[in-house]
């Protein structure tokens, strides 16, 4: 069943009209042409499909684009959406952080709001004192945060100082 | 993907009139579960009542030094809350130990009681299957069960309508179930209040139910007593790998120690049974005597007498009796 919605994402908004159950990462990359995040499982296992959903990282693929009305979607061109790259993707160039690339995009948005999340101090799985709520992202932290991201190619070992060199940059890592 | 109606309420009561009136309908909350069985065709609604932000999204206070948590509020935002890390580190920690940083963000408090098993066979609409398709069997028996439960299940053959031996998936349940927590219901007939460990049922002879509720109520909140030992406790999860995964075992406990002697103790447990499962056996045989590695795995042992493994399960009876024992002793010396 149809149902006529309004999608923002990347800062345009784009009046559709969208069967009820076509997904917001579907509606992206199938109707408005925005391929940024990717489709890997389809089934919120991968993390390719990863954006920022009014600045929450979320699985796009789970989303169904019907309820997404009224709310920001930010994917990772979305964060160069002035033309200059975000520190998150310089520092996966430098690090050489990804081969065939595929997941990158979700690493990207999932990174950012990791990056977010500790600035909340938000506590993981391996934060050793829950009540502290400040949060170091060691390189632990990081690989707990960022486990929602599969990398087939297993780039991990220059993904994670890829993150790290931004969480120094933004103060949550010494 | 079956064709379905998406409806929006402007209030709980106007949601619960809407599922009311569709027999084949279904709330929507994060959607995390749902959507993805949707898509599997193992969930079929031809209603979804978005219901996503429209119970409280607020974690409050309540008079006795417990907290009333709204249905809506993310498990992310709840792992997150300074009175859950505070007052109830098991609570955090079950939380954070459960699926992935997207997820949490997404998934509801209310939805994550609600989330089906993870069994393989219920996910896979080739295979036989008594809960999603009533009376068709369970293919788990015989087949694929080392993730499955050992405790409370339903085992009479294959063929059987009543045979089911999947597990709930929810790490937070667990530790809502050591916690004695209650579930604000709303129905048609207005407001109930479920203590949670009347929420979730065994399989019995019916495997396609897995709670109490009945179609078209909605959660809408849940409240925590206060419980101020709960200041020591602890959520330990064993899963095959390190993070993002379901548990083959969990343990959530509290321990309240009056010098070397248990005052009170509470332990439930995931990843074994249909429901999060309550150790009172174990609890009852606790309270009162001595605070002792030995006594913890008597207890242990004595709360593990009612397993019934099958093949490529049994590890998990000495791998939670472990557990369980592991981390009451842990709790014993960081109350020392």
């Amino acid at each position: 069943m149809d149902r006529q919605i309004t999608l923002q994402v990347d800062g345009a908004q784009t009046p559709l009209t969208v069967d009820t159950r076509t997904s917001l990462l579907d509606a992206m990359r199938e109707r408005l042409g925005t391929t940024s995040a990717k489709k890997g499982c389809d089934h919120g296992q991968c993390g390719a499909c990863t954006v920022l959903l009014d600045g929450r990282r979320v699985n796009s693929c789970l989303v169904l684009a019907v309820t997404a009305e009224g709310q920001e979607v930010t994917t990772s061109d979305g964060l160069a959406a002035d033309g200059t790259p975000h520190a998150l993707h310089e520092a996966f160039v430098d690090h050489d952080a990804y081969q065939c690339g595929y997941c990158t995009p979700g690493q990207i948005t999932s990174a950012a709001g990791v990056l977010a999340e500790a600035a909340q101090g938000w506590p993981s799985a391996v934060t050793e004192d829950l009540v502290a709520g400040t949060t170091e992202l060691t390189d632990a932290e990081i690989r707990e945060r960022m486990s929602g991201n599969l990398c087939r190619c297993a780039a991990y070992a220059n993904i994670v100082p890829a993150v790290a060199d931004v969480a120094t940059e933004q103060g949550v890592r010494a | 993907m079956r064709e379905f109606r998406y409806e929006k309420a402007t209030d709980p009561a106007g949601a619960v009139a809407l599922l009311a009136g569709a027999p084949e309908g279904a709330y929507l909350g994060g959607g995390t579960n749902l959507v993805d069985l949707m898509r599997l065709g193992v969930a079929t609604p031809d209603v979804l009542v978005d219901v996503r932000t429209l119970t409280s999204t607020e974690v409050e206070d309540l008079p006795d030094g417990g907290l009333r948590i709204g249905a809506a509020v993310p498990n992310a935002d709840l792992a997150g809350e300074r009175r859950v890390r505070e007052r109830y580190p098991l609570l955090a920690q079950a939380l954070l130990a459960g699926a992935s940083g997207q997820l949490r963000n997404r998934a509801t408090t209310g939805g994550n009681l609600l989330q089906r098993t993870r069994c393989t066979y219920f996910t896979d609409t080739s295979m036989p299957c008594n809960k999603r398709e009533p009376g068709s069997g369970c293919g788990a028996v015989n087949g694929f069960h080392r993730n499955l439960a050992v405790l409370g299940a339903t085992v009479e053959g294959a063929d059987s309508p009543h045979t089911c031996i999947a597990t709930h998936p929810s790490d937070m349940a667990v530790a809502l179930r050591a916690l004695d927590a209650s579930v604000r219901v709303l129905g048609a007939d207005g407001e109930r209040t479920v203590p949670i460990g009347d929420l979730h049922r065994l399989p019995g002879d019916d495997p396609s139910r897995d709670t109490t509720l009945a179609h078209g109520e909605l959660i809408t909140g849940i409240d925590v007593p206060a419980l101020p030992w709960a200041t020591r406790s602890r959520y330990r999860k064993v899963r095959d790998r390190a993070s993002y995964a379901f548990a083959l075992v969990s343990v959530a406990a509290a321990l309240d120690l009056d010098g070397s002697t248990v005052r009170d103790v509470r332990i439930a447990l995931g990843g074994v049974a249909h429901v999060p499962w309550r150790a009172t056996v174990a609890e009852d045989a606790l309270r009162g005597g001595p605070a002792t590695e030995a006594a913890f795995a008597a207890a242990a042992e004595a709360e593990l007498a009612a397993a019934r493994p099958l093949t490529d399960n049994a590890f998990k009876v000495p791998m939670v009796t472990n557990m369980i024992t592991r981390t009451l002793v842990q709790l014993a010396e960081a109350r020392a």
